[in-house]
């Protein structure tokens, strides 16, 4: 994927997010992915023979996929100039004291132990293709909570993974999701048991360092009765003058009454292609929330998903995207209502300017049979300059008539006359329109914990700096 | 030319067409002066020319602040430096507190690098504790409730509450020289009193005010030094609180009358 750098150094996250250690790793698969790559992979890791299965049954899955024509371009991804497996370390730490020195320092710079300390029930650190940290508290684990990498999990529970693993999503579910199901290396395993509530984030950190390199972690959660958890990843990447490749498969079980919210701020460099399958299954008055920050990367293709398979469960979508120069947030939502008396709720928030693109792509379906469901899509759009687009697909299949469903959309830009109150005032442009668009994102920023909403705040001002006039 | 603040032959277009044709007039602190005039006479102009509007267009003049001039210079350079003008029209901004932006705004003023390089302000600015309490003994004085400060700014806002908030920033912010751009515009009689006493509290050896307005019902409250009248892009007219009343009675255009007949 060495095309020619087409890249907008957003100002700041060169310095904070951009840097990258020299590579050093135990392992490196050579570039491009065929039978022997996936073999290489699962041989390394020790894998039951069901898992390698799986996984050459993807690759073919993949293969025999034609890449998507809709959405973002994906054309100029070269699947054969990528490295498909870097594993950093022999193996996980469980003291920040054992992970090597410049892995250390780099989740040292991104704040990750500090975060842990202060705030976080758990946290897991993926460094390109492997976990090289995870924890989570004692206390959690008494209560029977299990938060590790898929790759422990799959060691330690196989049972457990072997019953979901591939239920939510199917490798042949879409392109991306056939080809990390071939390929997939670490992510997060968490099964938080009937009845607990894990009232502190669990979080994972998910950092890209080598050049050319596919990240391609799978997350499986399942939350048992009127449990709850709240997970939270984080990413970012250094700038390469050629692309990285992070395609996710996160798939979420949530039993009947239980709770799960599933909090991103994506924020990786602008030359990554950032295609990731997310998707929920919410059973009787269960609730499943995604709240997705999109604030980085060269594409995101995005919709989180959300099935509700019987009656009282609820469904949220809380989606941001932010497009600067050469980036295109293809982001949304997806709300099913396969049962009766079920309920969504999609509200997302596209910001562009600099000339990228971000918009809505979403749908609502409602089964035949599944009265009485009421789903709700809010999706504004605010456009900051006149070289920057937003685009709305909402889809609607709705094949019960006994429904509320509801449809709002606004697009605006920014307007010269807020910029002038503000500036009247004292305050600086930059400041003026970075308080623009934070009071745009409000509504969502508001649903974070507040060290998310500080950090999601700050990240906006970080690519407003330096853009306007 | 003295003056906190001098305008010189002032010219302005707007999209091309000219509006105003020869604006001259000085304000010092310590005065309060109103410009009157019909609509479209082009008070509004001059007070968003003042505020450096970037859809006004000096094409000659002069406008002296403290002696330098301000015409290169940035709408926020202007505000730091201690102009203010407070709105016909304040603009809603959603999801940005009261309490937030006007904290902000006091902040960038505190902080006198801000955006001099393009970068926010580093100073901490003033702490949380010191402003609420300061912004809670004005909020009092203008008989606003404090939960205003929760609030998204100007969203939703009535009209007097609007024009509240317009001089609760202006008591904040100590500006030297305020233009008030039609701010006894829909208001009822209470609000145009309370709006009224806050412009005669802050005015002191501190403060020029110039107070726009397109009737003298305001200046039943506000006892202005100098009265303007403005036509056609100039100041045709000025003289002493007397003028309020003749204009009152002879409406506005004996005055173009009178001033080509002289």
């Amino acid at each position: 994927m060495s095309t020619e750098a087409e890249i907008d150094v957003r100002d700041g996250y060169a310095e904070k997010y951009g840097f990258h250690d020299t590579e050093q790793h135990v392992f490196k698969s050579r570039k491009g992915l065929d039978r022997d790559i996936v073999q290489q992979i699962s041989k390394l890791k020790g894998e039951p023979e069901w898992m390698l299965e799986y996984r050459l049954k993807a690759l073919d899955l993949f293969e025999s996929k034609p890449m998507p024509t809709w959405g973002g371009d994906v054309a100029a991804i070269d699947f054969q100039d990528i490295y498909y497996y870097v594993k950093p370390t022999s193996e996980e730490a469980k003291s920040w004291e054992d992970v090597p020195e410049d892995m250390k320092r780099t989740f040292d710079k991104l704040g990750i132990p500090e975060a842990e300390q202060k705030f976080l029930a758990g946290v897991g650190a993926q460094y390109d293709s492997e976990v090289v940290y995870h924890k989570i508290k004692e206390s959690l684990e008494k209560q029977g909570v299990i938060f590790l990498s898929m790759d422990q999990g799959l060691k330690d529970h196989p049972e457990l993974v072997k019953q979901y693993f591939g239920t939510v999503i199917p490798s042949s579910d879409n392109k991306f999701a056939a080809l990390n199901s071939a390929v997939w290396s670490g992510g997060s395993f968490i099964y938080v048991p009937k009845g607990v509530q894990v009232d502190v984030p669990l979080q994972a950190y998910f950092r890209i360092n080598t050049k050319d390199m596919g990240q391609f972690e799978r997350t499986l959660i399942i939350v048992d009765e009127d449990a709850y958890v709240h997970y939270v990843e984080g990413c970012t990447a250094p700038i390469h003058s050629s692309d990285s490749l992070h395609s996710a498969v996160v798939e979420i079980v949530v039993k009947k009454g239980g709770r799960c919210r599933y909090t991103t701020i994506q924020n990786w460099s602008n030359n990554v292609y950032n295609l990731v399958t997310k998707r929920a299954v919410a059973y009787a008055n269960a609730t499943m929330e995604w709240v997705d920050g999109n604030l980085g990367s060269k594409l995101t293709m995005k919709y989180p998903a959300i099935y509700m398979m019987e009656p009282g469960a609820h469904g949220e979508v809380l989606s941001i995207a932010f497009a600067g120069k050469g980036q295109h947030q293809d982001a949304g939502a997806k709300a099913v209502h396969c049962a009766p008396n079920t309920s969504s709720t999609i509200i997302s928030k596209s910001i562009s300017k600099d000339g990228g693109r971000a918009g809505y792509r979403g749908l609502v379906k409602v089964m035949k049979g599944a009265v009485d469901c009421r789903s709700t899509v809010n999706c504004d759009a605010l456009i900051l300059d006149e070289h920057s687009r937003s685009d709305t697909y909402p889809y609607m299949e709705i094949e019960e008539d006994k429904v509320t469903i509801g449809h709002e959309a606004t697009v605006s830009k920014i307007g010269d006359e807020q910029l002038f109150y503000l500036m009247a005032r004292g305050i600086p442009e930059d400041e003026a329109a970075a308080m623009i668009v934070s009071g745009f994102i409000e509504p969502i920023v508001k649903e974070l914990p507040m060290e998310y909403a500080v950090e999601m705040n700050r990240l906006i001002q970080l690519q407003m700096e330096g853009s306007v006039g | 030319m003295n003056g906190d603040l001098v305008v010189k032959d002032l010219h302005v277009s707007v999209e091309g067409k000219e509006i105003l044709k020869g604006l001259s007039l000085t304000v010092n602190k310590g005065e309060v002066h109103a410009i009157m005039g019909p609509n479209g006479s082009g008070k509004s102009t001059f007070a968003n020319t003042l505020m450096g509007h970037p859809k006004y267009e000096v094409t000659s003049g002069e406008i002296l602040f403290k002696g330098e001039s301000i015409l290169e210079m940035e709408t926020d350079e202007r505000a730091r430096a201690g102009l203010f003008m407070a709105f016909q029209y304040p603009v809603a901004i959603p999801g940005l507190t009261f309490g937030s932006f006007l904290r902000a705004a006091l902040n960038a003023r505190l902080a006198p690098t801000a955006g001099e390089d393009g970068k926010m302000p580093t100073k901490k600015g003033i702490p949380p504790k010191e402003f609420r309490d300061l912004m809670r003994k004005h909020m009092t004085e203008l008989r606003m409730d404090e939960k205003f400060a929760t609030r998204y700014l100007n969203d939703g806002f009535s009209g007097g509450e609007k024009k509240r908030a317009e001089i609760l920033q202006m008591a904040m912010l100590k500006p030297e020289i305020a233009i008030m751009d039609e701010t006894d515009s829909g208001l009822d009689i209470d609000a145009l009193k309370i709006v009224s006493e806050g412009v005669n509290t802050l005015a002191g050896p501190n403060l020029g005010v110039i107070v726009i307005t397109h009737y003298n019902r305001i200046l039943n409250y506000i006892k202005p030094h100098r009265i303007h009248v403005m036509k056609d892009g100039r100041i045709q007219a000025t003289g002493g609180p007397e003028l309020a009343l003749e204009l009152e009675q002879r409406g506005y255009d004996w005055v173009r009358e009178e001033v080509a007949a002289r």
